[in-house]
């Protein structure tokens, strides 16, 4: 009963841009320094949504899913992206 | 009704906004659901403070998609006046009709304070001479840092797109921003709340005169009406 069984999985990762602050990053590096890892430097807090899809891996569902991901998953002013399809 | 309010669920300064403006500006305001359409009298449009969608993904990122954002998108290109606040700002990021972004505050704080901030010279509606060099508002948010590449940074300087800054930056906002607008100068967009500051049960009144230089186009067209009726 898969729905998506003919479709495929789509991972987003969505990261703050090297150029843009990331103050959540700089916290989490500053509470790893705390617990002794002080060789620590450059953390960047990002997130990422998983769905699955209809449909099969070609040029045009990847165009679908770069709309998609630039403009509501990921905001192109402070953010970057990346994606993997796998099998459904 | 001649200032339309728009409504998200999760808005929650829309009340406040729809009081500010019509009974102490006394001028006629409606909140509209995002889901309708923009009437068509609509002179001006405020995109209200709160937590749209519960600021998920980001802030202001899911109601940049709401039904309503056409039609403010078409209202703006004609010319209409649009006012962001808070959530509304970023609002207006999200969707393009302001350049820029509002991320986490620097402090991760949620910052909510009374905040001083400068007047700048940016319109003839917006300037120190009309608004005074420094004003006083509620400000209450934990994504307010405003953020842009240099070139549009610049380009803001340069075209004096900047509204507002900080006297004290509370939330690490590049160059101080507080506010800014568009480069044609009808979509306006603040962190701080106007409309929380025009009553004198609040802290201050100094959202009067900003409320004011937004609706001058609405209020200054006022007179020809009347005297033509």
């Amino acid at each position: 009963m898969n729905r998506f069984k003919e479709g495929v999985k789509v991972t987003v990762f969505v990261s703050p841009k090297n150029t843009v602050l990331d103050p959540q990053g700089a916290a989490v590096e500053q509470a790893m320094k705390s617990l002794g890892h002080e060789t620590v430097e450059g953390v960047r807090v990002g997130k990422t949504i998983s769905f699955d899809i209809e449909g099969e891996d070609t040029p045009e569902s990847r165009e679908m899913l770069d709309k998609l991901c630039d403009g509501l998953l990921s905001n192109p002013v402070i953010e970057d992206f990346r994606y993997e399809i796998t099998e459904g | 009704m001649r200032v339309a309010i728009l409504q998200f669920p999760g808005s929650n300064c829309d009340w406040d906004s729809e009081h500010a403006v019509a009974d102490i500006l006394d001028v006629p305001a409606a909140r509209i659901w995002h889901k309708d359409k923009l009437p068509s009298e609509t002179e001006a449009v405020i995109v209200p403070g709160g937590f749209s969608f519960g600021d998920y993904l980001r802030c202001g990122a899911i109601a940049r998609f709401s039904p309503i954002m056409n039609d403010l998108k078409e209202f703006s290109e004609k010319g209409g006046q649009v006012l962001g606040i808070c959530n509304g700002f970023q609002i207006l990021c999200e969707s393009g009709l302001l350049p820029g972004a509002l991320i986490r505050n620097e402090c991760i704080d949620f910052r909510c304070l009374n905040q001083e901030l400068k007047v700048e010279d940016s319109n003839e509606y917006f300037n120190t001479k009309i608004l005074g060099k420094k004003l006083v508002l509620p400000i209450a948010h934990g994504e307010g840092n405003f953020r842009a590449d240099e070139a549009t940074l610049s380009s803001l300087e340069e075209n004096d797109q900047i509204l507002l800054r900080y006297e004290s930056n509370p939330n690490g906002s590049m160059n101080d921003i507080a506010g800014i607008r568009n480069s044609t100068g009808n979509v306006y967009g603040m962190m701080p709340h106007p409309e929380r500051s025009v009553a004198p049960h609040h802290p201050c009144l100094d959202g009067l005169p900003v409320l004011k230089a937004f609706l001058a186009p609405l209020l200054t067209s006022r007179p020809t009406e009347i005297s033509s009726s």
